[in-house]
């Protein structure tokens, strides 16, 4: 179908995996601060998340499909954008007109997508060989030990606060720029950005605070 | 005023072209920056070179025919003008400016500072038009009640020249803001609602196939265009688009 290849057809692909992406941050957001606040909830929770079938077999393939949707669109556009200027200017001033963040979505993202990578190398990966390949017997009680053990090494702790540096800079301009590809442009607009500025920051800032607080907290 | 100029010079579509260096006296704040290359063509001429080649029209900031990245922004350094109506006060004694043509795959270099932007004529052509009977039965505009916003919207949509300064300004030389703004004109319009549908599927299918880039919305090309257009006419075709997508 012609639509599916068109420019803003993509731009809505974008948008939508994007703002799923936001929905999923919020949630892992939710579950990863209870860390801080109360060790056991955390087991009760990861636990839950870990063995129940509609989150394993059904939420986690749709997150996946979302993340994988989001990061080939994502490089596919890239491509087809660097080509729609094959000589560059010798003088451009980018700054006068658009953010850092609006510019270099491309940047933030790739730094996220490498985080994801060590993220599914520290947790999601060791989880599937426990649970799928060792068939280890159930404990709901690991989940907060595993977690505190990961932050022990400041080197982690470190590249985890800078991916979430650039997570912020990367929802920044990209939450509230999904709204306007699926042409959400209206007299809300302006509560609207407000509000998703406010998550850019807190969502990642949240993060870094737990990052820090398991860290130090050894 | 004197200045440094580095002005892009390219014999033509073929070639490859450069920065080339040109000294320039006597430049008076009040000038205009096409009479500052005027003044500029006129020693090269008397000189015996080649003046630099540029685009111009009515001198007004009407027309859209003027162009040049003026130190990495499209029209300079001002804002809501066009080269034409930038002003050499904009400038200090001693400047290095840098002038480029608009850079696109799209847009390719004639010669010098002029470039092809036929693709926007095509853009046009695919669907920015409304079709009216012109046989002697035409019916007065004015008997179909329009509401006021709409009607306001619609004018300002109207007034992009079709310059290009969105598609130089743009990161991924994107044509978003020129295609939203002509398919905006119409949409908001009873005369233009008849053909919306096929409207803007054409013209977005037009604006892809002449390789222009997709919207990040930075909202570069809405600070750069020298006619103010806004960003949500590109919010409003991406609606009439999706729209017309489910319905087709």
């Amino acid at each position: 179908m012609a639509i599916l290849s068109s420019s803003i057809a993509r731009k809505v692909a974008m948008a939508l995996s994007g703002l799923f992406l936001v929905f999923f941050l919020a949630q892992h957001f939710t579950i990863n601060i209870t860390s801080v606040i109360d060790p056991d909830t955390f087991n009760s929770w990861s636990h839950f998340m870990g063995h129940n079938i509609l989150v394993q077999f059904v939420l986690q393939p749709v997150l996946i499909f979302g993340v994988v949707l989001h990061f080939v669109m994502g490089i596919g556009l890239e491509i087809k954008n660097n080509n729609a200027r094959q000589i560059s200017y010798k003088s451009y001033k980018g700054n006068k007109n658009s953010t850092w963040a609006s510019r270099n979505m491309i940047i933030s993202g790739a730094v996220v997508l490498a985080f994801l990578g060590l993220h599914f190398y520290d947790f999601w990966f060791p989880e599937i060989v426990h649970k799928y390949i060792e068939s280890n017997p159930l404990d709901a009680t690991r989940y907060y030990p595993e977690l505190v053990h990961k932050f022990e090494s400041p080197v982690r702790t470190g590249l985890y606060c800078l991916a979430f540096v650039l997570l912020m800079l990367h929802l920044w301009h990209g939450f509230s720029s999904s709204f306007q590809s699926m042409g959400w442009n209206n007299k809300y607009s302006k509560g609207l950005r407000a509000f998703t500025q406010f998550y850019a920051i807190f969502i990642p800032l949240g993060f870094i605070f737990i990052a820090l607080y398991l860290h130090f907290n050894q | 005023m004197k200045l440094t100029l580095k002005i892009w010079r390219q014999k033509n579509a073929t070639t490859k072209g450069e920065l080339k260096t040109y000294p320039i006296d006597g430049v008076e704040g009040d000038m205009s920056f096409l009479e500052m290359l005027d003044v500029l063509n006129e020693g090269l001429i008397n000189k015996g070179e080649e003046p630099v080649v540029f685009d111009h029209d009515c001198r007004e900031g009407i027309c859209g025919s003027c162009s040049l990245q003026i130190n990495g922004e499209p029209h300079g350094p001002d804002r809501l003008v066009t080269t034409c109506q930038l002003h050499m006060r904009m400038f200090n004694d001693g400047d290095t400016i840098v002038i480029e043509p608009f850079r696109a795959k799209a847009f390719p270099v004639i010669k010098d500072l002029v470039v092809d932007r036929s693709a926007f004529d095509r853009i046009q052509q695919a669907g920015g038009y409304i079709s009216v009977n012109t046989s002697g039965n035409t019916v007065d505009a004015n008997t179909i009640p329009v509401n006021k916003h709409d009607a306001d919207e619609s004018f300002n949509a109207a007034t992009c020249i079709g310059c290009g300064a969105c598609v130089a300004a743009c990161k991924n030389a994107s044509a978003m803001l020129f295609t939203s703004a002509k398919v905006s004109q119409f949409a908001l319009l009873p005369q233009g609602r008849i053909e919306a549908t096929e409207r803007v599927l054409n013209m977005v299918a037009q604006m892809d196939k002449e390789g222009f880039g997709n919207c990040s919305n930075t909202g570069a090309c809405e600070i750069e265009c020298p006619k103010g257009i806004s960003l949500e006419n590109i919010a409003r075709m991406n609606r009439e688009y999706l729209s017309a997508s489910l319905k087709g």
